[in-house]
């Protein structure tokens, strides 16, 4: 197998599209983290999050890719909006956005981007999976789900009503503690 | 396709997540940068089960375990956040420091003086009004 690897030069046509997809979702990902306009930040999270349903389809994970437009661009994305809204946030721009350590964070951030790049590098600098499509169709991934997974799912639908119900009960005013 | 590349650029949408945590002031602004570092993770479990082309796909089956379980988060993290600006009528996460041990004179007399607080509010209820 590691004879028939291809060198990193020229790039194949799905390592192009994954390329510029990533260059789109890390721009839009520091867009997020630096814009100076709340509802601009969720807009941003948006093509983030399309930008990375994208990269999903090039890694041959449909399945993930469609759940990922459905949650995250659907249903997280709007639920920050509505927490946006709710907390009555300015609509245009706001200079107070950013914390006094900003620059302790840039350079935390930096250094774990360091750390992080330079292991996988070392790592994982030679590996490679040849694609093959239908490998994370739906039907492939719900008879593994259905069939070897079905305990977590099944913890986890539990996880999600207990989620659910506390959400309502922090949320409402009118449910006080026994005293 | 190596898997250098999706590998890191996992790890690089994971420090800036890592930035946004830290540099953002807004509470719902973390919450949002907390989203990132998961979709991070995310990538990087669809890139290594295509990678070890896994029979039962636990790294696919488990990435749609984290989306759920990053959905519950947000739920309820929003929820928390809507109860403190319902107590607050602030979510700037440098100035709630009720945690704090011995912060600074200035921060403790703001969250001490209630009738400052109580006239905070008024000011925000007229502003809803109005």
């Amino acid at each position: 197998m590691t004879a028939e690897t291809p060198g990193f030069w020229p790039p194949s046509g799905p390592e192009v599209v994954f390329l510029l997809l990533g260059v789109v979702v890390l721009g839009s990902a520091l867009l997020v983290v630096t814009t100076r306009q709340l509802v601009h930040a969720a807009l941003w999270l948006v093509v983030c999050f399309g930008a990375l349903a994208g990269s999903y389809l090039v890694l041959t994970a449909e399945f993930v890719a469609w759940v990922q437009v459905l949650i995250y661009v659907g249903a997280v994305v709007v639920l920050l909006l509505f927490g946006i809204m709710l907390t009555r946030a300015p609509i245009g721009r706001s200079a107070d956005l950013d914390s006094g350590n900003r620059w302790a964070a840039v350079l935390v951030a930096l250094a774990t981007a360091g750390v992080l790049v330079s292991v996988v590098v070392a790592g994982f600098g030679t590996a490679y999976a040849p694609l093959d499509p239908g490998q994370g169709a739906a039907k492939p991934l719900g008879s593994s789900i259905f069939k070897t997974w079905v305990l977590p799912f099944e913890a986890l639908s539990v996880l999600l009503l207990a989620a659910l119900i506390g959400a309502i009960v922090l949320s409402r005013t009118d449910i006080r503690g026994r005293e | 396709m190596h898997i250098v590349y999706p590998v890191v650029v996992s790890a690089l949408l994971f420090s800036i997540g890592v930035y946004g945590v830290l540099a953002r002031r807004n509470a719902i602004l973390v919450l949002m940068s907390v989203e990132l570092m998961l979709n991070a993770v995310n990538l990087n479990l669809v890139a290594f089960d295509v990678w070890l082309r896994d029979r039962l796909h636990g790294g696919q089956v488990l990435t749609l375990f984290v989306i759920v379980i990053a959905a519950a988060e947000i739920g309820l993290g929003l929820a928390i956040v809507l109860a403190v600006y319902r107590n607050r009528r602030s979510i700037d996460v440098d100035r709630l420091r009720d945690l704090a041990e011995g912060g600074s004179p200035e921060v403790s007399q703001q969250s001490e003086a209630s009738p400052d607080r109580a006239a905070v509010g008024e000011d925000a209820d007229r502003e809803a009004r109005s």
